[in-house]
């Protein structure tokens, strides 16, 4: 179990981690999500006693990380795949790592069988490619067989077969009930392999909860409705009360709303349509409605009616146009899921 | 978590990456040849020499006259030991197998400084033969005259406590490049010349180098005027070293990795 409580971190003004409470329980997978440079990977240097929180406190099974013994046999973690010394051989980093925390050098092997790399055991890791760091990477977390796992972005960068693999071990790692604490930036991800869900954004929690219950909240359904007589589709609908959206293109959205009751509202007036679905937004739209707020890098459409670069061609002394411009990207809706259960 | 496992874990470390071989392969070669170049070259000047730089001639300390650059692989060494885990990123990965840091940085500076005793024993050892071979039986000196074994010993002192300094200093600069930039020019070119000139002299004798390499010499050099004698010279020079651990350990405490 990993208890973290009011944890920040500052980096000069800007803070990274802003008072993150919660708690990643036995035996489950549990997904931390959140856009980039949302947090995450600060937290989980944290977690581990690499970086000092500048307040809060995080604890592993009721200890402080620099308090447990040998550490690698109760939380095996991989950060960084690269962070490796190239010219060292695959099976001698992980020996040193097992005889720091007095772990026989059997278990080298063991792992390096599990994790698939005894071919290229004695070959230096400067010559892998990310998969195989990955993979190296993995073996060193489970070095320890520890109780809890903790992967950061551990599909990043990785081919189709990486990522199958990888989702199958997370899975194997958690029906052995093992504790996995997983990061992401994708929600479609998360949603393939975790059971609860952490969301951060901007070092702020913005949700913890189980990963159905967000399934539930989040899922917007909505009826599309594609028709050449918008007008008088328009004017019916309003009639009977039901709220519409035109979203261009000629379709119209209602949410949550029920096609056989728009179908039949159609036919009573007449309406031709050619188009009556039921749409289900993704989880994907879902994540990106309840952390549009705190995104820090939004892309910004591009001023028009000035040339590029005009401004500062012009040597005006005003600061860069796109400063202080507020639009987000996508509708900024409030976020729809609480905090549940602390 | 038992200080030995930690142990064993750096020297697995140190054995299993090239750049330990090749520096102090590279320390020991230098230091032996050039010594054996320069002693061979003062047998043929002998002759050519006045009577007072005849008395003042240092058998033994001609010999260790590869140390000056031979110790600039030792300078490497000594960083790349070090700085080798921030380069690679390696230092996460360790750190969170030993979190606490004063028994990581104890270990790999344990390991690599009993290493680089090993090699600079060895290394001085052979360049005082070696050097005394090509000196001829005119010249040459043995072990057992007057502080001859205390020189050929603080030789292997000098050297290790070189290797010492750098790796604190590695610790404080994390970067190789930068540790390197900083140490190379100041013990080949900055620590000589304010050692050398006579309105810094009174400071450059207290640097490490040149108070350490007081113990190499069995004759003073003529007009010498330091205030230290031998030990003294060395005692200053461990003296930079322990302050140079003390400010990377303190670094590397505060520090996030």
């Amino acid at each position: 179990m990993i208890e973290i409580v009011g944890l920040s971190k500052r980096y000069g003004e800007k803070p990274a981690v802003d008072g993150l409470t919660f708690t990643v329980r036995p035996g489950t997978v549990t997904g931390f999500l959140g856009p980039n440079g949302a947090g995450k990977s600060t937290t989980m240097r944290m977690i581990l006693g690499l970086d000092h929180p500048t307040g809060g406190d995080v604890r592993i099974d009721g200890r402080h990380y620099h308090e447990l013994a040998n550490p690698l046999t109760y939380i095996g973690a991989l950060l960084d795949a690269k962070a490796v010394h190239g010219g060292r051989s695959a099976r001698n980093h992980l020996l040193c790592l097992a005889q720091s925390n007095g772990i026989p050098a059997r278990r080298v092997d063991e792992v390096l069988e599990t994790v698939g790399l005894t071919a290229v055991a004695r070959k230096k890791a400067k010559g892998f490619s990310l998969g195989m760091s990955q993979r190296l990477g993995i073996a060193g977390a489970l070095l320890g067989d520890p109780r809890i796992l903790m992967f950061d972005e551990p599909v990043n960068g990785l081919d189709p077969e990486g990522i199958h693999w990888i989702r199958g071990l997370m899975k194997s790692l958690a029906a052995q009930g093992r504790t996995v604490f997983v990061s992401s930036h994708l929600m479609s991800e998360m949603a393939l392999t975790a059971d609860h869900l952490v969301v951060i954004g901007q070092g702020r929690l913005l949700a913890d909860t189980t990963m159905a219950d967000f399934i539930e909240r989040n899922s917007r359904s909505y009826v599309r409705i594609r028709t050449p007589d918008r007008e008088r589709l328009l004017d019916a609908l309003h009639a009977a009360g039901i709220a519409v959206v035109e979203t261009g293109e000629g379709l119209l959205e209602v949410d949550g709303g029920s096609p056989e009751r728009i179908g039949e509202l159609a036919a009573r007036h007449r309406v031709v349509l050619h188009e009556l679905s039921v749409r289900q937004s993704s989880l994907e739209d879902a994540f990106m409605r309840l952390t549009a707020q705190s995104v820090e890098y939004h892309a910004q459409p591009e001023p028009a009616g000035q040339p590029w670069g005009a401004h500062w061609n012009a040597r005006t002394a005003a600061p860069a146009a796109s400063s202080g411009t507020p639009p987000a990207a996508t509708p900024a809706t409030t976020p729809t899921t609480t905090p549940t259960e602390g | 978590m038992a200080a030995t496992q930690v142990i064993r874990s750096e020297w697995t470390k140190i054995r299993s990456v090239a750049s330990t071989v090749w520096t102090l392969s590279l320390a020991v070669v230098v230091t032996i040849a050039l010594g054996m170049l320069i002693s061979a070259l003062s047998k043929n000047e002998f002759g050519a020499m006045g009577p007072r730089e005849r008395l003042s001639f240092d058998p033994t300390f001609v010999s260790f006259a590869g140390m000056a650059l031979g110790q600039l692989a030792m300078i490497v060494f000594g960083v790349l030991v070090v700085s080798n885990e921030y380069s690679t990123g390696m230092i996460r990965t360790s750190l969170a197998a030993v979190p606490r840091r004063g028994a990581f940085l104890a270990s790999k500076v344990a390991v690599a400084t009993g290493l680089a005793l090993l090699v600079g024993m060895a290394t001085a050892f052979a360049a005082f033969f070696l050097g005394q071979a090509m000196l001829g039986p005119q010249l040459r000196t043995t072990l057992d005259a007057p502080g001859v074994l205390r020189a050929v010993v603080g030789g292997g002192l000098y050297m290790t406590l070189i290797a010492v300094f750098s790796m604190g200093v590695a610790v404080m600069l994390r970067s190789p490049m930068l540790s390197l930039g900083v140490l190379m020019p100041f013990f080949f070119l900055v620590s000589n010349i304010l050692a050398n000139v006579s309105a810094t002299r009174k400071i450059g004798q207290y640097l490490p180098d040149q108070a350490g390499s007081r113990i190499m010499r069995v004759l003073p050099r003529v007009g010498d005027d330091t205030p230290y004698g031998p030990w003294g010279g060395l005692g200053i020079m461990v003296l930079w070293v322990l302050a140079a651990l003390a400010g990377g350990y303190a670094l590397l405490r505060r520090r996030d990795a």
